[in-house]
């Protein structure tokens, strides 16, 4: 095994798990290309992040995550993902350049990119006027009369980032007059901007232009008018796609390709987690996907120790061994381990047991629902089990360990 | 890979007789930076049969308009001078040369 946890990514979800995962004295690597901080590191500045007050530059802020990360031991594998593959023990990464890595547990934080309008015209203008980088493009389009599509945080941010470079900024917003979708404060900033004009009930239809960009077709849901507003630059802020192309087929993924993973980002395979913007969730922020970093390691943490130690003292062990299930909160589990271990005593077996609060996951693998249980393995495959019943043990007296 | 810049660009691609792909990149474009890497390794595949350079767009931006670059990371490839292909992403720019490449046998 050449990791105990990888971390695929390296924005703030990535870098928090990589730092939480590190802290706990697990061998850790994060995987990504380029900058530190992800989506961040192309945001020009970051506000609401609390205890870094000021306007923080994004990437800043990414060094200053990868830097801590790695004051605590986590390294940093420059590489691109191609492929999970998950394993009965331990899950393989495929890398592009350096070959494949085995971990215990895998955390998945690839995050997102921008979605594409799908409209004419917006394929064959990229890079000739079409841009989904205000941080990257900002420059070139220095007294430049813009266009900006979409109505979110990262839409008028950006519109207000380059209503300081060009001459006009147009936002199409898709709703009514004065709704929109980013942060209130987001909006009343950009609302006051002299350079920005909005133009309401829009979607755009059509980017048009013979070399570079020309004008941009736009059509009002409201009454299906159809005008053209002439431009050389157009700002695509509608939404994102989560990077998960490579997870197809490798975990669970919803419909519109976010990985599926509750509140202890556990996803469909086990010792994989998913934290961050590419998993399913309502709110996509700096402080989300942070937490969501150190939730998946500390569960991560915790699915090795039990794993490897269930492994270890049950499945690999010849024979017989018994595994009794308790734990503190449960009162009428209280006397389990005391008659396990005597029954195991006089029965000449191995007996094993653990809180059921640890080892929920395996417990319930086994059908072990609630404590009191027992359960039976004979060379590492369960052969009975004693659950939902107060005395697990006297039923196993009676029944005897199965053939 | 080599630097271009608004005082080589006409000797070095425009007036090469091959085939020359030119990264036009800025050091705020953070997709740019992220794919630096793999277009070292791509170009160092093609060594000996076309020439890749890189051409920083905030220090070149009148040189870049010219050539209809408006945004990065633009990736273009030349041929005798002439502006063959644009696209944006290194998957394109691999099977464009593959297709070009195949072409001229």
């Amino acid at each position: 095994m050449d990791w105990d946890v990888l971390i695929v990514g390296g924005g703030p979800a990535g870098l928090a798990a990589g730092l939480y995962s590190a802290r706990s004295r697990l061998r850790t690597a994060v995987i990504f290309r380029g900058q530190a901080g992800g989506q961040i590191a192309g945001t020009s500045f970051i506000e609401n992040y609390p205890g870094i007050p000021g306007r923080t530059e994004g990437a800043a802020l990414g060094r200053a995550m990868l830097e801590q990360a790695r004051a605590f031991g986590c390294e940093h594998l420059e590489d691109e993902v191609l492929q999970l593959l998950p394993g009965p023990s331990g899950h393989t990464v495929r890398l592009k350049r350096q070959g494949e890595q085995k971990a215990r547990a895998v955390i998945l934080s690839p995050g997102t990119e921008p979605r594409a309008l799908g409209v004419p015209g917006e394929r064959e203008f990229r890079g000739r006027g079409v841009s989904y980088c205000a941080t990257c493009d900002a420059d070139m389009f220095a007294d430049f009369d813009l266009v900006v599509v979409g109505n979110g945080d990262a839409a008028l941010e950006e519109a207000i980032y380059l209503g300081k470079f060009a001459a006009s900024v147009t936002v199409v917003v898709i709703h009514d007059v004065g709704v929109m979708d980013a942060t209130k404060i987001i909006q009343e900033r950009a609302l006051a901007d002299p350079k920005l004009r909005f133009v309401w009930n829009s979607t755009i239809q059509e980017i048009r232009g013979s070399d570079l960009v020309e004008e941009v077709v736009l059509r009002n849901l409201r009454t299906g008018e159809v005008s053209s507003l002439s431009t050389q630059g157009v700002f695509v802020f509608a939404g994102v796609v989560p990077r998960t192309g490579f997870l197809q087929g490798a975990i669970a993924l919803d419909g519109r390709g976010f990985i599926v993973a509750g509140e202890n980002m556990e996803t469909s395979v086990p010792g994989v987690f998913a934290a961050g913007d590419a998993r399913q969730k309502a709110l996509r922020q700096v402080i989300t996907a942070a937490a969501d970093g150190a939730v998946a390691a500390w569960n991560a943490d915790r699915y090795i120790a039990t794993e490897e130690n269930f492994r270890m003292q049950v499945l690999e062990r010849p024979g017989t061994v018994l595994v009794g299930l308790w734990t503190p909160a449960v009162a009428s589990s209280h006397a389990l381990p005391r008659q396990l271990e005597e029954a195991a005593a006089r029965l000449g077996v191995p007996a094993v047991v653990l809180d059921s609060y640890r080892f929920g996951r395996i417990a319930q693998r086994y059908g072990a629902k609630e404590p009191p249980a027992v359960l039976v393995f004979q060379d590492g495959k369960p052969v009975g089990a004693y659950t939902g019943t107060p005395d697990p043990v006297g039923a196993l007296r009676e029944g005897g360990i199965p053939a | 890979m080599m630097d271009v810049n608004k005082e080589n660009f006409d000797r070095l691609v425009l007036q090469d007789p091959g085939l020359v792909v030119v990264d036009f990149w800025s050091p705020k474009c953070e997709p740019c930076l992220a794919m630096e890497e793999d277009l070292e390794f791509l170009a160092s595949g093609y060594a000996g049969r076309l020439t890749f350079a890189r051409c920083n767009i905030l220090e070149n931006r009148r040189l870049a308009l010219g050539q209809r670059v408006l945004g990065v990371p633009a990736l273009v490839i030349y041929r005798a001078g002439e502006k063959l292909w644009q696209g944006a992403t290194l998957e394109e720019l691999e099977n464009q040369l593959a297709h070009i490449l195949g072409q001229g046998r």
